[in-house]
């Protein structure tokens, strides 16, 4: 098979039209692979043995998958097909092969979180999430790579070592998702479930070339979906195309009573949205804060001209100011680790997962202490420490407290910026991939990278990563950030962008990704 | 303002966490780092201000309270370090002496 995608096989639909050589299966985007299997040119079985054959042949490269259902997803392909041939009418997604975060609980397949302390255990149950893509006939290949428990922008911190990024291998995927956007960018998968709790769905696919999805937070069930910051916590797609986004998207969201925060009002129509291609009149803002100092001059100009193509489409382009939105950071790192504080306290020994010296003589306490010593790695118990402290008597107002309030201020920046324009732009990040290592003992370094895509954590609303361009052969993205609920904003909008990029560039970005 | 490598001892402690003299020498300084890094947020958040602890406005959500199924005892046992008599098996909770 070729390594290298051809040009034409990622853009277009047109590449099921010829034979659907087993060669180019993996290559075709989510919508050409349903529609294949739809029309019978492809069977599903076909498209997940293509799947699995490429991760036999280059995971050992990337280290995307941590679990590898081969059996399940066989099964799950098969009764597609069965149900197919007996003309059952099957979804837009049926038979389409799909990477999970290793944070969502599947049943038959291991939960690890990226963690120690959960190596091995399995859930007794399916997350919402997994529950509603089975329904859909979505084929789960496994459970991917991420930082453990989700903490982190570079997937190192992964207790089962790091995924590295398909466009160079020696550098990060960007995280906490970053097997999820390994495994896409390295056509393994054509679609992949992350989190986003402060940036690790859209810091990922800035980084691998990809489109990624925060979507409104209480718009999709955070229901089997390990905590790691309750408030924060959303997961979404990431693919190759604003259309595969969306189909995903809407394959996982809706209502759920079994999470508390789920909110009851109609899913989006993000399918829709991508399709329309057409944002003449529409407001966009340029968040000014989200440049300067700490910017790649690359990922600048990058996002400079993507923004020109906005207004060469027809968009009424201006500047916005978010005066608090560089208080974002310092308050989701209070935040987000007195939430993970809390959270983690549930990894006790007693229930589920590691257990360390449980000699007949130690105490439970003991028992705790020593098990979460050697189950957690070092940014977890940085982040647990540093929320015990947040939360403590005599600093919980100082630190806590404060930064709730500025969470408060944030809002009301999105607010009043979304009264003067329909959705905000800035760089996803503020550089490209760095080299595996390079960040590692530096925490401070490595929570900047979540720079621009926080206040949206903070706000609740929801935010897209779109590939911009490359940056000395390094994909970088622009953020779309809507108002909450408006989800099928930023679908328009990366629909159009996506369109016009493509056709500027003559292909899609991630046909320029080196072979492997 | 400052973190002491005594009190990351005892915030430790209080995270049912044990940790290394090597790792307290790591953490103590990182911390600081840390803290300094987002002590910022004092700067802007004033006393008229309201805090948000979530964003999206909901507030005692309720479920109709009926019985619903519930995991086998075996499968919600699966994953447990130790069971005993259909229950999961704990260390002891109290002092000998206690």
């Amino acid at each position: 098979m070729t390594d290298h995608p051809t040009p034409s096989a990622t853009t277009s639909a047109a590449a099921t039209t010829s034979a659907v050589a087993a060669t180019d299966v993996v290559q075709l985007t989510a919508a050409a692979t349903a529609a294949a299997i739809a029309a019978g040119e492809l069977s599903a079985v076909e498209a997940t043995q293509a799947a699995l054959d490429r991760i036999a042949k280059v995971d050992h490269t990337i280290h995307a998958f941590l679990h590898v259902d081969a059996e399940g997803a066989l099964a799950a392909a098969r009764s597609v097909d069965e149900r197919r041939a007996a003309g059952e009418r099957l979804g837009p997604l049926a038979g389409v092969p799909l990477a999970l975060k290793d944070v969502l609980t599947a049943r038959g397949m291991p939960t690890t979180c990226g963690s120690r302390i959960l190596e091995g255990w399995h859930a007794p149950y399916d997350a919402t999430v997994v529950n509603r893509l089975r329904a859909a006939d979505v084929v789960l290949l496994g459970k991917v790579n991420m930082d453990e428990f989700a903490m982190g922008s570079s997937t190192e911190n992964s207790a089962y070592g790091p995924t590295r990024n398909p466009w160079d291998t020696t550098r990060i995927p960007g995280g906490s998702s970053g097997g999820s956007a390994a495994a896409v960018a390295a056509f393994e998968a054509p679609l992949a479930i992350g989190t986003d709790t402060g940036g690790s769905i859209r810091q990922p696919a800035a980084v691998c070339g990809l489109v990624g999805v925060k979507p409104t937070y209480g718009g999709v069930s955070r229901y089997g979906l390990v905590a790691f910051s309750s408030s924060l916590d959303q997961a979404g797609p990431l693919a190759r195309t604003v259309t595969d986004a969306a189909l995903l998207h809407a394959a996982i969201a809706g209502h759920d009573p079994l999470d508390s925060t789920s909110v009851d009002v109609p899913v989006p129509a993000v399918v829709e949205a991508a399709g329309r291609r057409d944002i003449r009149g529409l407001r966009v803002g340029v968040v000014r804060e989200l440049a300067g100092d700490g910017y790649d001059p690359g990922v600048q100009a990058a996002f400079t001209a993507a923004v020109e193509t906005l207004t060469a489409l027809g968009a009424e382009v201006v500047e916005v100011s978010c005066p608090h939105f560089t208080y974002a950071l310092p308050a989701y790192y209070l935040i987000a680790p007195s939430e993970c504080s809390s959270n983690l306290a549930r990894f006790d020994a007693m229930r589920f997962g590691l257990r360390i010296g449980d000699d007949g003589q130690a105490g439970a306490e003991e028992v705790m202490s020593r098990t979460r010593e050697a189950g957690f790695g070092p940014e977890v118990k940085r982040r647990i420490i540093l929320g015990t402290y947040a939360l403590s008597s005599g600093y919980y107002d100082a630190y806590y407290g404060q930064a709730q309030k500025v969470r408060t201020l944030i809002s009301r920046d999105f607010a009043a910026a979304f009264e003067r324009v329909d959705v905000l732009v800035s760089p996803t990040t503020p550089t490209p991939a760095f080299p595996l290592g390079a960040k590692v003992d530096d925490p401070v370094a490595m929570y900047l990278s979540d720079l621009c895509t926080i206040p949206s954590n903070l706000a609740g609303g929801p935010a897209m990563s779109l590939p911009a361009g490359l940056v000395d052969g390094l994909p970088v993205g622009i953020q779309i950030m809507a108002p909450p609920f408006a989800d099928d904003r930023l679908y328009l909008v990366g629909g159009a962008l996506e369109e016009a990029l493509d056709a500027q560039r003559g292909h899609a970005l991630l046909d320029e990704a080196p072979a492997l | 303002m400052g973190i002491t490598r005594d009190e990351v001892a005892h915030l430790a402690r209080l995270s049912r966490m044990s940790v290394t003299d090597d790792e307290l020498d790591a953490l103590a300084p990182q911390l600081e780092a840390i803290l300094s890094a987002v002590a910022r947020v004092a700067e802007v958040a004033a006393a008229d201000i309201p805090p948000t602890s979530h964003a999206v406005p909901l507030t005692n959500v309720m479920r109709p309270d009926v019985a619903r199924p519930s995991l086998p005892v075996a499968e919600a046992l699966a994953g447990a370090p130790a069971t005993e008599d259909g229950r999961f098996r704990v260390p002891r909770i109290l002092d000998p002496d206690e």
